[in-house]
């Protein structure tokens, strides 16, 4: 009674394009209509989205144009004095902050120290806090990584930096066997708040072993908590937040976010690490998405909004362990639910949420639980290819559609 | 200073490289560490008050010295600047041989009879420290002997002993200080033993009841103690040995005057985080010690079949370690070898490696019959003619430290213990059912508290399937 039930053909769904959908089958979604079920898959064109779906729509009001689709930032950080950065900086301004705070915290990794780090998250922190503090190692990762763990239990902070997520698969070991179970055989006696950080993701045209989504991998170890961060606001809240947990935290950051703009308070602040983010309220359907998906998610938010919906998006932040309050809060409301993710579509965090919501809040369901995500294939260099394993605004859409009629 | 500025040349070398240095030329080898603080050219150190700065890479010179460097010695001597320092050219193609003619030599002080070898050098034990040695030696032969017979009757589930490898345990243990952090592997409950782990405390973690500090969690020999600085046995092999660098790097960022001192086996060095974690520690200049208890066998696969080089000791000077080979089971001397290795991994700040060469006497563990992959001959004869304890016996005995009295009276006195402690913990009550969840995060979430409340709905439902002993 205690295992998680996966919905049927969960699992053993194949992928596959199709150019039309077919009418019939998606007339009256009910949820014992489980075939529909089968048909989980990305949408090659979009051909499908413009068909209307007749008297299924749940749609009531005007079909004016709606120019800002996306909601602005929420008024809690309401602060007309703050400062503008980029990803990367807020990630290392948080960094700095919580080693200034507390002279335990340290970094190690592979270029963090004076080269500042292969993607300048660690700039400046080794002429400013010396090179112990900002460890330069040499190359191996499950040797740096038991480094931080044996660290941490003689009472440091360390913070230990993949350069990219893809190479902790090295260091799986010590994450799973010494940094997850220590604390819980060691009867309490010992704690590792660590921090292990890295970027991950489908970048552009970094081939496939540099384009892994580790938190499939590692969602199941036990006794260590997983957020991802997408935003400038939210990665440095993150950060810092996951510097001061007691826990080992492994903190998701992706390739291609570490540019994105925004303002942010100069007062400090932290994000909790257990709770996820509303984006954009809505009445329709719940989108669930974390890391750079979010932003594919908003951009066909502009796009179905233009159409009538009203999707209510949510960035889950924290993969391990789910915010069920926010997300079962959203689909007692909306009664839908798409999830959206990069992760392969076997045994990733779309499989894993799918099967907590089924579980949890199955009674508020209106239709199955959706879930978009990457082909299980390695990810390819050649850059059309690349961009067709990840899921993209367009396929977004039809799936919102599909789901609501 | 002088000594690392030494090339292998001539004096005007040495000169030059001191001009260089004093100048503030670009080459920056990896000895600048104590020059670079006294160059005026260098930048003032800002930020935090962190005087140790650790080595920097070297650089390859600038053109123009180096060009100046090559004139000088066109002639006389072949030379290039490589990372890393000069490296003579030869016109001979000769290749370094796989193995020495001669193995590295092994200390040892007390002869197989527990005779003083004549000139031997060798850190002086008071009365006190040395029948505590053996005392304690004594001690961890007796647990680990009613703690085997006790799994072989069903008392206990799992148990591995240390039955030959006593001095190590012990000596090692002795050389030491409370301050120093200990990081296992599983085969040396004798450093806790010395430290000041009851036997009754062992006897509590090896029944899993609720006295044990790990709460039950873990199997028998997986002792943990943050009182005495002995982490926790994590059974996967050699992963506490990055451990005990990450230990040692926040011991001297934290300028403690204490190492961090890691135990493994013969089989331990053949895992990857047994090369790394060396490089690791070379590099980073920690203040750790790696000890090797090189026991001849790992499960079944003999040292022969481990690796092919001459054991372990050879493979410090790799990763630039220095790094000794010690006779295991020559208490006299495994104790000053670690005295003397833990006094230079402070004071230089640096690795050390200690090779003990040992025999495990005992089986692997109790899943293991070891009679199936060597004879019983050899077994045998490792536990009389090496018997650690009793040249060491031999030794205090001829010191008027011991006597046959004592012996009975310690080893009566212990088996007595020892059967009280295991009977105790037998009785004690188990870890209730909230400890299964506890301890996994610092604060129980709600998945894991939903899942405690699944799991008792289902003894409720189910009593009769659920152990008697195991309180909820």
């Amino acid at each position: 009674m205690s295992s998680i039930i996966h919905g049927a053909g969960a699992a053993t769904t194949t992928l596959s394009t199709f150019n039309s959908i077919d009418s019939k089958i998606l007339v009256a979604p009910s949820r014992t209509n489980l075939s529909v079920r089968s048909q989980r898959y990305i949408v090659a064109g979009s051909d499908a989205s413009k068909k209307k779906f007749g008297s299924g729509l749940r749609v009531r009001h005007s079909q004016k144009l709606i120019p800002n689709a996306v909601a602005t930032k929420e008024a809690d950080t309401s602060v007309s004095t703050g400062h503008e950065l980029l990803l990367f900086e807020a990630l290392q301004e948080g960094l700095e902050e919580e080693m200034d705070r507390d002279p335990h915290v340290c970094v190690m990794g592979e270029d963090v120290g004076h080269y500042g780090g292969s993607y300048k998250v660690t700039k400046g922190l080794a002429d400013k806090f010396g090179d112990l503090r900002v460890l330069d190692t040499p190359i191996c990762e499950n040797a740096f990584t038991g480094m931080g763990i044996g660290a941490a239990m003689t009472g440091l902070r360390p913070v230990i930096e993949g350069m990219n997520m893809g190479f902790l698969l090295l260091a799986f070991n010590q994450i799973s066997n010494n940094c997850g179970m220590l604390h819980y055989t060691s009867g309490g006696q010992f704690t590792i708040p660590v921090v292990i950080r890295g970027p991950g993701g489908v970048g552009r045209q970094l081939g496939a072993e540099h384009s892994q989504r580790l938190e499939s991998y590692f969602q199941s170890i036990p006794g260590i908590q997983m957020v991802a961060c997408s935003t400038p606001y939210n990665a440095k809240g993150l950060m810092k937040a996951a510097i001061r947990s007691e826990n080992p935290v492994i903190l998701f950051e992706h390739v291609l976010l570490y540019n994105l703009k925004e303002k942010i308070p100069d007062e400090d602040y932290i994000c909790n690490l257990e709770e996820a983010e509303m984006v954009r309220p809505g009445e329709h359907i719940t989108i669930l998405t974390y890391s750079r998906m979010r932003y594919h998610v908003m951009q066909a938010a502009k796009t179905l909004v233009n159409k009538g919906y009203d999707p209510e998006v949510i960035d889950i932040r924290s993969l391990k362990p789910f915010d069920l309050h926010t997300i079962g809060n959203s689909v007692k409301k909306t009664h839908r639910v798409l999830i959206v993710e990069e992760c392969m579509r076997t045994g990733g965090i779309g499989a894993s949420l799918t099967a907590a919501i089924n579980e949890n809040f199955h009674d508020y369901l209106d239709a199955p639980v959706m879930c978009l995500s990457s082909q299980d294939v390695p990810t390819p260099y050649a850059g059309t290819l690349e961009e067709w394993t990840v899921v993209q605004p367009a396929q977004i859409v039809t799936a919102v559609e599909q789901l609501c009629q | 200073m002088a000594l690392h500025l030494r090339s292998s040349f001539s004096s005007k070398s040495t000169l030059l490289n001191i001009l260089r240095h004093n100048l503030g030329f670009g080459s920056r080898s990896h000895v600048t560490r104590h020059i670079r603080q006294i160059l005026p050219h260098d930048p003032p150190l800002r930020g935090s008050q962190n005087p140790i700065s650790r080595l920097c890479n070297t650089m390859a010179e600038p053109e123009t010295l180096s060009s100046f460097v090559q004139h000088e010695y066109a002639n006389n001597h072949q030379v290039m600047d490589f990372p890393g320092g000069k490296v003579a050219f030869t016109p001979e193609i000769q290749f370094i041989s796989e193995s020495d003619k001669e193995r590295v030599p092994c200390y040892r002080v007390l002869d197989d009879n527990g005779q003083l070898i004549t000139n031997s050098q060798f850190v002086q034990v008071s009365e006190e420290v040395a029948v505590k040695i053996y005392s304690d030696m004594v001690t961890l032969q007796i647990m680990d002997n009613i703690f085997y017979e006790a799994q072989r009757q069903g008392r206990l589930s799992f148990y591995a002993t240390a039955i030959g490898e006593e001095a190590i345990n012990i000596a090692s243990a002795a050389a030491l200080t409370p301050q120093d952090v200990i990081f296992p592997q599983y085969r040396e409950p004798g450093v806790l033993l010395w430290r000041g782990f009851t036997l009754q405390e062992f006897a509590n973690q090896c029944f899993g009841n609720k006295s044990d500090y790990g709460k039950g969690r873990q199997m028998p020999v997986h002792y943990g103690s943050n009182k005495l600085n002995y982490f926790t046995v994590s059974a996967t092999i050699a992963t506490q040995l990055p451990n005990a660098v990450g230990a040692a790097y926040s011991l001297k960022m934290d300028k403690k005057d204490a190492c961090a001192v890691t135990y493994f086996g013969d089989g331990g060095t053949s895992e990857g985080d047994f090369h790394a974690a060396l490089n690791f520690a070379a590099v980073m200049e920690a203040p750790v010690l790696f000890i090797c208890r090189n026991n001849g066998w790992a499960i079944s696969t003999p040292t022969s079949d481990q690796f092919r080089s001459d054991g372990v000791v050879v493979k410090g000077r790799a990763y630039g370690i220095r790094s000794i080979r010690v006779d295991g089971n020559d208490a006299l001397a495994m104790y000053s070898a670690v005295h003397t290795a833990r006094e230079m991994a402070i004071r230089e700040q640096r690795p050390i490696l200690i090779e003990a060469l040992t025999y495990r006497v005992g089986h692997h563990s109790t899943s293991d019959d070891s009679t199936r992959y060597r004879s019983a001959g050899e077994i045998e004869w490792w536990n009389k003619a090496r018997n650690p304890l009793s040249r060491f016996r031999t030794w205090i005995e001829s010191n008027g430290w011991w006597s046959d009295k004592t012996e009975s009276d310690l080893r009566s006195r212990i088996k007595k213990e020892m059967l009280e402690a295991l009977r105790v913990a037998e009785k004690t009550e188990k870890p209730n059912l909230q400890n299964m969840f506890s301890d996994v995060y610092d604060v129980p979430p709600s998945n894991l508290r939903e899942q405690e409340l699944l799991v008792r709905q289902t003894i409720n439902s189910h009593p009769q399937d659920y152990p008697s002993d195991v309180p909820l």
